[in-house]
């Protein structure tokens, strides 16, 4: 995967929790991942296609979910239920959307599947090309989430 | 009219996203809120009760959000009621279908709530 894919999802995320979930989270040391294996309890997964295809995975802690959401939807939710999924769902939507619209503007053209959302204690991820991933960790107010991506090379 | 006391009509069918946008409404002290889960419903509501504003997402079953627009601009009682449309993506060709069909403004997810008020404000502004 081309190094210069990464920053738009790192960017898109940053975007997306500072608009809508009013959180501050920091990004750590991207790493490759060799296996399938989620970092967090609840993953949201969408897969990517156009000039490149691949798939963005955000994976979160129960934390840093909690907070999240609490957050955009103003009211204190306190375990992993039907609220958290959605908005999970909705928050890959947005963040594959904010990384697209910055691929885009390289020359790229691309288009998003409809998000998927797993959770439960060490769940699969399974990228669209196999695999290996970039994961980028972030820490945040209440835990840690990472964002686990995947991307082909340009057609 | 006191604006922040106008009457919003929040369409959208993941029941998450209209709780983000109503918390983010409140945040802007817009809070008299109400619900639809696609345009079908929504239009029911728009020619049943009184509604100042329409934020509607675009991708919907039963009812899309252009649809919902192009309904209301073709009823003679609705036509002039502003519609501001929430998109996931700044996709060129959607924001030209949008203007086409007399849409009021659009705003791309994600968006903080100053900008959503200052969308409305706007808005509302040019209608009275």
């Amino acid at each position: 995967m081309d190094v210069k894919f990464i920053n738009p999802f790192l960017e898109g995320t940053v975007e997306v929790l500072t608009k809508m979930a009013f959180v501050n989270p920091k990004p750590g040391k991207p790493y490759l991942k060799k296996n399938n294996l989620a970092k967090g309890d609840v993953s949201g997964i969408i897969g990517i296609t156009g000039t490149i295809r691949g798939s963005l995975a955000l994976s979160f802690s129960t934390g840093s979910i909690l907070k999240i959401v609490s957050n955009m939807l103003g009211e204190e939710i306190t375990l992993i239920n039907g609220d958290i999924r959605d908005a999970v769902g909705e928050i890959t939507n947005m963040v594959s959307g904010a990384a697209r619209k910055r691929i885009e503007a390289m020359g790229y053209s691309l288009s998003a599947s409809i998000p998927t959302v797993v959770s439960g204690k060490e769940h699969s991820i399974m990228h669209v090309m196999g695999g290996p991933s970039v994961v980028i960790p972030f820490e945040m107010e209440g835990g840690s989430f990472v964002v686990d991506v995947c991307m082909g090379d340009p057609q | 009219m006191d604006l922040k006391k106008i009457k919003i009509l929040v369409v959208d069918d993941f029941a998450t996203m209209r709780k983000v946008i109503r918390n983010l409404l409140k945040q802007s002290g817009f809070e008299n809120v109400t619900e639809a889960e696609d345009g079908v419903v929504a239009l029911n509501i728009l020619k049943t009760t009184k509604v100042d504003f329409v934020i509607s997402d675009w991708n919907m079953p039963n009812m899309t959000g252009i649809e919902l627009l192009r309904s209301v601009r073709a009823d003679a009682e609705l036509s002039k009621t502003p519609f501001l449309m929430v998109t996931a993506e700044s996709l060129k060709e959607n924001v030209v279908e949008a203007v086409k069909a007399g849409v009021s403004d659009y705003i791309v997810k994600p968006f903080t709530h100053e900008v959503l008020g200052e969308k409305i404000d706007k808005i509302m502004k040019n209608v009275n």
